[in-house]
């Protein structure tokens, strides 16, 4: 499942980065039912009509509080990467695990023949 | 054996070893608090056989004369975010519902090592996102708390390890294991009158922890006093080649080192965290716990965090972006719940068992952190997000500069009763308030007592340390128990 993709730049986004680079510290971003409906599926959870309507003014709540991180001024400033400074190890490329198939499948919803079942996907 | 319940880790340990009393009574008197203890809900999965067997174990030892692990003949209880293997683990969600690990989680596994038994898990907010507890799918946490004013309002016991600060302040277990993704030790743990440690990110692993938040998340113990925080950090922390962001150190001998001799420290008060509207019990505990410090030696400075208004902001884009990202596995296939309705695909079923599966709260934050890492939206909230983290970190930075430690307010009130705050998603987040600026920069974090607010409830102290320093904060944590004598407890209701 991707949750990263899907929902294209709206008129929102532009106006608020045009806000951010002006200085603005109020930006204008909101969410209406398309778009919590658009959310609701990129990630993957049903939601109907009524928890539509009641989500907007909830998410716009939160969403309006978040954005006066877009007052701070952030120029030349790097994105966190690692709280902690560390380096990624390399480990010696051997097999460390497997072989558990059971134990993999003894959680599964439905499993058969040793594997995962879900609905048939292609017709 | 009801007196039993009343020690605390190390009195435990010690007595134990002495042969003052053996481990098995030590477990059976907290196994009997526990099992009659159901009106606080604490336990989700009661365990008395594996608490058993490991007293059992630690009896032979001694007997033996073998040696005997850091925890050994110590029962504790396990927050339901570890996953312990054959031991039903849900995160407190109706989406593992039913699961069953097939593994034992880092931490729990080193508790094992060093002798713990496990009295059983810990109810917990669903997926640790709540600061009160409700938002477990089995229901809140009582706390053992009562205001004085006759009322008994039930109380949140914080969050969102409110299972194991209930259960570790009304003698149900003398210590518990607690996660801390932006203050789910230190704010329970302040409400319930217990002390806390937020170990440095990467001192405790997060392997075979479920996983929340994961730049922030630390597992660390929840206990009566800074001691028995120090033996139970030094049992569950460790490197593990199991998690890439695990610090390959070794783990000092905190208990060894503990001192409340504070001589030649500076600790610092950072004045953005005098937010309007703050109780003046919580002003006074502050005044109190400056003028303590100083009592153990220590040099009082004022300092400044310039960025700390941004830090709860930042923390509700960062921890739901990496939320919905980590709960996109439960998708009903491999494990958990499966939502199949009549004729679904492959989409639908997805779709219908998260919704079905996740709470309100957790579907909150996994809409909001897919919105603001979807295409278009990454940069605005995201990137800058992570911009302003990096500002945060460089504040403690600076601040490091003219101290060693900083003292605060754990949280901006006592504990609220439960439903007060839970229909306002925002209000619940505000108390994270002082909490949430040192989850995003990993710092060492502590919650210790520092007296009663008017109603009669706990309020506590926090200290930061540098990363690495759990020792200072360790030992802060120790100069404020010495002068605050802490003994208040909970009337026995339950």
């Amino acid at each position: 499942m991707s949750l990263l993709g899907g929902a294209g730049a709206t008129h929102a986004c532009v106006l608020f980065l045009m806000h951010r680079e002006a200085g603005a510290s109020r930006a204008c971003m909101s969410v209406d039912t398309a778009t919590v409906r658009k959310i609701a599926s990129l990630a993957r959870i049903r939601i109907d009509d009524a928890q539509a309507e009641a989500l907007v003014p909830e998410l716009n709540n939160i969403l309006g509080w978040i954005e006066q991180l877009g007052e701070v001024d952030v120029t030349g400033v790097e994105p966190m990467t690692a709280v902690i400074p560390n380096h990624l190890r390399l480990r010696d490329d051997v097999v460390t695990d497997g072989n558990v198939r059971d134990k993999v499948l003894a959680n599964a919803p439905q499993a058969e023949h040793g594997f995962f079942t879900v609905p048939k996907v292609i017709e | 054996m009801s007196e039993l319940t009343d020690l605390g880790i190390a009195a435990i340990r010690d007595g134990v070893r002495a042969g003052d009393f053996t481990a098995r009574e030590v477990a059976e008197g907290f196994i009997s608090a526990v099992a009659a203890a159901k009106p606080l809900n604490a336990f989700l999965v009661e365990t008395p056989d594996h608490a058993l067997a490991a007293a059992d174990a630690a009896d032979k030892a001694r007997a033996d004369g073998a040696p005997m692990g850091g925890m050994a003949g110590v029962p504790i209880g396990m927050k339901d975010l570890f996953c312990t293997e054959g031991v039903a683990t849900t995160a407190a969600s109706g989406i593992l519902d039913g699961f069953v690990p097939q593994y034992e989680s880092t931490v729990s596994a080193n508790l094992w090592a060093a002798g713990a038994g496990m009295l059983g898990k810990l109810n917990m907010d669903q997926f640790a996102m709540g600061s009160s507890n409700e938002t477990s799918a089995f229901g809140n946490v009582i706390s053992p708390w009562r205001r004085k004013d006759g009322g008994n309002a039930p109380l949140a016991p914080g969050g969102s390890s409110g299972g194991s600060s209930a259960a570790v302040s009304a003698r149900l277990c003398p210590g518990a294991t607690g996660t801390d993704t932006g203050g789910s030790i230190r704010q329970p743990a302040a409400f319930v009158g217990i002390s806390g440690i937020k170990p440095t990110y990467g001192r405790c692993s997060r392997w075979g922890t479920v996983a929340f938040a994961s730049s922030l998340d630390q597992a660390g113990p929840m206990a009566r006093d800074v001691r028995d925080c120090a033996i139970m950090l030094g049992a569950m922390a460790g490197f593990d080649v199991k998690d890439a962001t695990s610090l390959e150190l070794p783990v000092p001998d905190w208990e060894a080192r503990l001192s409340g001799d504070l001589k030649g420290k500076r600790i610092g008060i950072p004045r953005e965290y005098r937010v309007d509207g703050m109780p003046d019990d919580i002003e006074a505990l502050w005044e109190r716990g400056i003028a303590w410090l100083k009592d153990a030696g220590a040099e009082i400075v004022e300092v400044s965090l310039p960025h700390t208004k941004y830090a709860l902001p930042t923390y509700y884009i960062i921890a739901p972006a990496e939320a919905s990202s980590n709960l996109a596995r439960y998708d009903g296939v491999r494990y958990g719940l499966r939502d199949l309705p009549e004729g679904a695909g492959l989409q639908d079923m997805y779709a219908a068992t998260r919704a079905a599966g996740f709470g309100a709260e957790v579907q909150r934050r996994i809409m909001i952190g897919t919105y603001v890492l979807s295409a278009g939206f990454y940069d605005a909230y995201f990137t800058q997000a992570q911009k302003v983290r990096t500002l945060i970190a460089r504040d403690f930075d600076d601040a490091w500069k003219s101290c060693d430690l900083l003292l605060t307010p754990t949280a901006p009130s006592a504990a609220f009763a439960l439903g007060e705050k839970s229909a306002d998603p925002l209000a619940m987040y505000l108390n994270d308030v002082f909490t949430v600026p040192s989850s995003l920069a990993g710092l060492p974090a502590m919650s210790v007592p520092g007296g009663l607010d008017a109603d009669g409830l706990p309020l506590g102290l926090q200290i930061i340390g540098p990363a690495l320093d759990e020792q200072g904060v360790l030992n802060a944590g120790l100069a404020i128990e010495e002068r605050a004598g802490f003994t208040a407890r909970p009337g026995k209701w339950w």
